[in-house]
């Protein structure tokens, strides 16, 4: 069974990427937010923030990732409720194919439609300004953050999923993640906040992802950041996954 | 394993869901090539019966075996055995019928599965719908593409789950039909129901699942046997099945 993992998943991944492709509202909600981010922020707010750097969208441009990322994520969890709801997620359950595609067609598909909102956006962000010195080792390091934490919060989006008894509820979880940039490093300096917002900001995961991301795109040394991006990513994705695959038994059970 | 042995033994089964008690020690089997009708009113049992025996919920109690293989500890094999048409079609509603075919297909591993999908099309009447979202079809249509896609891989054993709930009488005539055809064809068919006419109308063997149980069950010529003998008055008729089931039922209560 374990050689058929792969052909089911795949098969799955092309089921799941049609329903993305033939959803132009996700299209829109994924890409076109994160780029009225970009805009908002570079041409309203951005002249009135100080960050020290003189390319306030070369700043801005990892928490604007982490949003669309965020937002993308919260698709896969309405999807995968959906397809429990409808009976469909039984009847793969019922046929001899490894069981364990359903959910990873589920967290393909998420990894590819995030990965795509991204490149559409680092191409917007090229329209307004956005430039980076960074060479083919850094962008695989900035490609295999945003990769491992779009992997630990489809996870999240998996354990939401199968435990929501409603559509919002499957989605709704992503709110706090999509808002969490905003108490981070993403926008403006950490420097600037008041105490304990500041030290939340701090030692939230957002900050040590962005200043990685800024600091790679930037040819800079990542230092610990990146260690500490990594360490939250790892972590939420472990427990993540742990918390879904009880869930999965439960359902399943 | 011969031929002779039934294609489904339940024997004992017991299931609860917290403190109540849907089956309570169910026996029955099922003679291979057959179609054997579990009748039942709304909230006996049916479909925990059938979800147990496709391997999708586990009995507290009691064994059930499928074309040989026990549920409990073969569930793969009873998986490669059957194709489970449940209560609610689960249908993908975002892909075209023939895309639910071909993906079907290609779980099974049916070596043409483009081929088998026409072919089945056209065998459900839904060859011009094919090429359209399932999201745009009837409850009759739906259902069709449904039992369509159970049909993929010939699996020796089907289950239907209240086929022809919610058709018209026209989508209902089709559906017997078909059903007729793969009994013909060598396939066993459990199907539950709770018209009566229903299993009059298919089944080689019926059973009256009642407070947990299986009350009675036997050819439609048994069941009739457990009514007094016909009064001959103007004209003899013999007593329906529903006056069976209503006797029975009395009897017990
Ligand atoms: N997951 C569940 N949790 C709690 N009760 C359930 C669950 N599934 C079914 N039941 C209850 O068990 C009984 C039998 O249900 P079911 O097998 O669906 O009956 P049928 O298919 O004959 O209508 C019903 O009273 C139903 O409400
Ligand atoms: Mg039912």
């Amino acid at each position: 069974m374990a050689t058929h993992v792969l052909g089911d998943s795949a098969v799955m991944l092309g089921r799941s990427i049609k329903h993305v492709s033939r959803s132009l509202d996700t299209i829109i909600t994924v890409t076109i937010m994160p780029i009225a981010f970009l805009l908002l922020f570079r041409y309203v707010f951005g002249g009135a923030i100080q960050t020290g750097s003189s390319n306030y969208t070369n700043y801005l441009m990892p928490g604007v990732l982490l949003i669309a990322i965020a937002s993308g994520i919260s698709y896969t969890g309405f999807r995968l409720f959906n397809d429990m709801r409808s009976g469909i997620f039984e009847r793969f359950h019922s046929m001899p194919i490894a069981r364990s595609s359903v959910l990873w067609g589920h967290v393909l598909t998420s990894m590819v439609a995030n990965a795509i909102s991204v490149v559409v956006i680092l191409l917007a962000g090229l329209g307004i300004g956005f430039r980076t010195s960074a060479g083919v080792l850094a962008w695989l390091a900035v490609a295999g953050v945003l990769a491992v934490f779009t992997l630990a919060l489809t996870w999240l989006a998996i354990v939401a999923g199968l435990s929501a008894s409603t559509p919002d509820g499957a989605s709704a979880f992503s709110y706090p993640l999509i808002f969490l940039p905003f108490i981070s490093s993403a926008f403006v300096p950490t420097e600037t906040m008041p105490g304990p917002v500041r030290a939340f900001a701090e030692n939230q995961p957002v900050t040590a992802i962005v200043n990685s991301i800024r600091a790679l795109f930037d040819q800079q040394p990542v230092g610990n950041d990146i260690w500490t991006a990594l360490a939250w990513c790892a972590g939420i994705l472990i427990i993540a996954y742990a918390v879904a695959m009880a869930a999965y038994r439960r359902k399943i059970a | 394993m011969p031929t002779t042995s039934p294609a489904i033994r339940v024997s004992g089964l017991r299931k609860s869901y917290q403190q109540l008690a849907v089956l309570k020690g169910v026996d029955f089997e099922v003679a291979r090539g057959s179609i054997f009708a579990l009748l039942g009113s709304n909230g006996a049992g049916k479909t925990t019966v059938v979800r147990i025996l496709s391997t999708l919920l586990k009995p507290d109690g009691g064994t059930a075996s499928v074309h040989g293989f026990d549920v409990g500890s073969e569930p793969l094999r009873v998986r490669e055995s059957i194709s489970l048409t449940g209560q609610f079609a689960a249908v993908d509603e975002i892909l075209t019928g023939r895309e639910n075919l071909v993906m079907v297909g290609r779980l099974r591993r049916v070596g043409n599965a483009r081929d088998v999908a026409d072919e089945l099309l056209a065998r459900f009447g839904l060859a011009d719908a094919g090429g359209r979202r399932v999201g745009t079809y009837s409850g009759g249509m739906r259902r069709r593409l449904d039992i369509a896609m159970s049909l993929i891989g010939d699996p020796p054993v089907i289950f239907l789950d209240e086929p022809t709930t919610g058709l018209d009488p026209e989508g209902r005539i089709e559906v017997w039909n078909e059903i007729q055809k793969l009994a013909g064809g060598g396939t066993t068919v459990l199907l539950t129901t709770q018209h009566l006419e229903e299993a009059e109308k298919l089944a080689d063997r019926i059973a009256i699942l009642h407070e947990g149980a299986i009350i009675v069950s036997g050819t439609l010529t048994d069941l009739r046997k457990l009514l007094p003998p016909a009064k001959v008055e103007y004209v003899e008729r013999l007593p329906t099945l529903e006056e069976v089931f209503l006797s029975v039922i009395g009897k017990r209560a």
